[in-house]
């Protein structure tokens, strides 16, 4: 048996045919190298079973020609079914970097049916994730109660001007908004006034 | 008269070349791919990045010593250049074929300090200060390696010009005035009486000629690295550690200049080398027998086919050392400068001096 603590001994032996070796060494690997560069990975999908084979050659990508494909269930980009939405909130409240701005107005009458039944009875004029703030913690899609907010696989959506990095998700136009806006304050009144009418009928019925 | 434009000529081509090939050896052999976009190859990165230098605005700090900064790059490129004045670049061409050449190319090149600690004062930051003194520290140490390195091969050829060194290595020996009796030994020893005067090739190199000086030559090589900055040695600009060494504060053109010194600096420690070790511009091949090899590799002398071999063995000989430089850039960690010092006080410079010794001792045996 060899004693470990001589081995190391002999390794940490410092000598000048030993550097002189290591030296060369060096040299040699460097040079092997330089010859491997004929040779270059292409972009593998992970489950290829020959993904940690190549393990010689070039690794750089030139990327905006090539890229790695990445899983099925990447998640990288948020994005909303803004269908299946109902405007809860819950992934505002619960994001860490308040990123998400949503604004709501009540409908009128029941909206419409997320594709699970959940009943829509809000519209969004506003649903906008800042994706440049975002951290990608998918608290948001877990939260979620419709499932409709989900992260995708994109990856690649660098843009030039910060501004763009918002995502309006809504699918009122201002106009519609405001109509919609409008029909609920109207609906609202026309309650108001209903009630006033009958509290007034009502009391005019006590005092004959 | 046109020496100059073509000395400049030779250095610009090798720089671009070797510019080129750095990155690209480089990238290889780190499994990278280095430049690819401009050009095929990336063959125009050069272009576009003496471009993006010459473009940029010519900095002098408020607080600096504006004369000292601004001339820095200009003396040390011009005792760079001024070094090229004595290399033979062919038999018949040499810029100017002075009997002291190679005292003169010492004396020169170490004009270069001065350009250091101009630049390095000059730029008044206490960075660039120290750069600089680490700079002068170092190409003052490595020079005397270099130097012990260089005598040795005085005292075998018994020549300080650089012509007459190369005469000594090839088939064109007797042609050398003064030379008709010479004759070239095997090893330089006359015991042997082998007479290889008219077999040439890699038998008349001076490392083969005195086996002995291929430990010169490896002195003079490491102890060159050093000299021209180059890695291992390159810690007076160690960029990836420090913001860099004296020539933080310059830009655009002046640090073009800087690095084209440096580069310059590269050609001429390789081409110093091939002349004094690697049969300066003389080709590999012997003569065997009928098959006259070194006769049709060399050209006739004073011809044009004489000067165009001449040149072509000369640069290329450069080349492959330039390559080696590049090569050790790229596989070798940095040194810390007490190692620096260590390797040429206490390695070189004795190594160098048992060298001249030796070297002496085997001249008597040559004659
Ligand atoms: S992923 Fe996290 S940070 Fe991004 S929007 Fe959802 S909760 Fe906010
Ligand atoms: S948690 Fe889902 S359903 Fe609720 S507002 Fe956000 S995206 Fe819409």
């Amino acid at each position: 048996m060899e004693n470990p603590q001589e081995k190391i001994g002999s390794l940490q032996r410092r000598g000048f045919w030993r550097d002189l070796q290591s030296l060369w060494q060096g040299l040699g690997l460097t040079w092997r190298h330089l010859f491997q560069a004929r040779e270059r990975r292409s972009p593998l999908h992970i489950a290829d079973p020959n993904y940690f084979q190549q393990d010689t050659g070039v690794v750089t990508l030139t990327y905006p020609y090539e890229s790695l494909p990445v899983p099925e269930n990447g998640r990288y980009r948020l994005h909303n079914e803004i269908d299946d939405c109902i405007v809860c909130d819950l992934c505002a409240k619960i994001c860490p970097v308040d990123c998400i701005t949503i604004e709501s107005v009540k409908a009128t009458e029941e909206i419409g049916e997320t594709s699970d039944g959940t009943k829509k009875r809000l519209y969004a004029p506003v649903f906008d994730i800042d994706l440049a703030k975002c951290c990608y913690c998918g608290l948001c899609t877990t939260v979620c109660p419709t499932d409709c907010l989900t992260m995708t696989k994109v990856y690649d959506f660098a843009e030039v001007d910060i501004k763009n990095m918002i995502y309006h998700f809504t699918d009122l136009t201002p106009e519609q908004a405001e109509e919609k806006k409008k029909l609920w304050a109207d609906q609202q009144e026309a309650i108001a006034v209903a009630k006033a009418e009958a509290m007034k009928a009502r009391q005019q019925q006590k005092g004959e | 008269m046109w020496a100059l434009p073509l000395v400049l000529l030779l250095i610009l081509g090798v720089v671009v070349i070797i510019f080129y090939a750095e990155r690209k050896l480089s990238a290889f052999m780190q499994d990278r791919l280095g430049p690819m976009e401009a050009g095929p190859y990336g063959t125009l990165q050069f272009a576009a990045d003496l471009l993006k230098l010459l473009q940029k605005e010519d900095i002098v700090p408020a607080a600096a010593d504006k004369m000292l900064f601004k001339y820095a790059p200009l003396v040390i490129f011009a005792s760079v250049l001024a070094g090229f004045a004595v290399i033979p670049l062919t038999p018949d061409l040499v810029p100017s074929g002075t009997p002291i050449g190679l005292f003169f190319l010492l004396a020169i090149v170490s004009l270069d300090v001065i350009g250091l600690l101009m630049a390095g004062w000059g730029s008044n930051n206490k960075y660039a200060l120290l750069g600089a003194m680490r700079s002068v520290a170092q190409i003052v140490s490595y020079e005397i390696p270099a130097g012990l390195a260089i005598l040795s091969v005085v005292i075998i050829g018994q020549s300080l010009d650089l012509q007459e060194i190369s005469f000594q290595q090839g088939v064109h020996l007797q042609q050398f005035p003064g030379y008709a009796q010479e004759v070239n030994y095997l090893f330089g020893l006359k015991e042997l009486g082998i007479d290889v005067t008219h077999v040439g090739g890699i038998l008349s190199w001076n490392i083969v000629r005195v086996p002995l000086l291929s430990l010169g030559f490896i002195i003079y090589f490491i102890a060159s690295l050093a000299e021209c900055n180059r890695a291992p040695f390159d810690i007076p600009e160690a960029e990836s550690e420090l913001v860099a060494g004296f020539h933080v504060e310059y830009s655009g053109f002046r640090f073009a200049t800087l690095f084209l010194a440096e580069y310059a600096m590269m050609l001429l420690v390789s081409l110093v080398a091939v002349i004094l070790f690697l049969g300066s511009w003389n080709t590999p091949f012997p003569n065997m027998g009928p098959v006259r090899l070194a006769d049709w590799t060399t050209g006739t002398l004073g011809a044009w086919s004489g000067n165009l071999w001449a040149f072509f063995w000369l640069v290329n000989k450069a080349l492959v050392l330039m390559v080696v430089q590049v090569w050790l850039r790229w596989t070798f960690p940095r040194m810390r400068v007490d190692q620096l010092m260590h390797l040429c006080w206490k390695i070189l410079t004795p190594a160098a001096l048992v060298l001249v010794l030796i070297a002496a001792v085997w001249r008597l045996l040559m004659i």
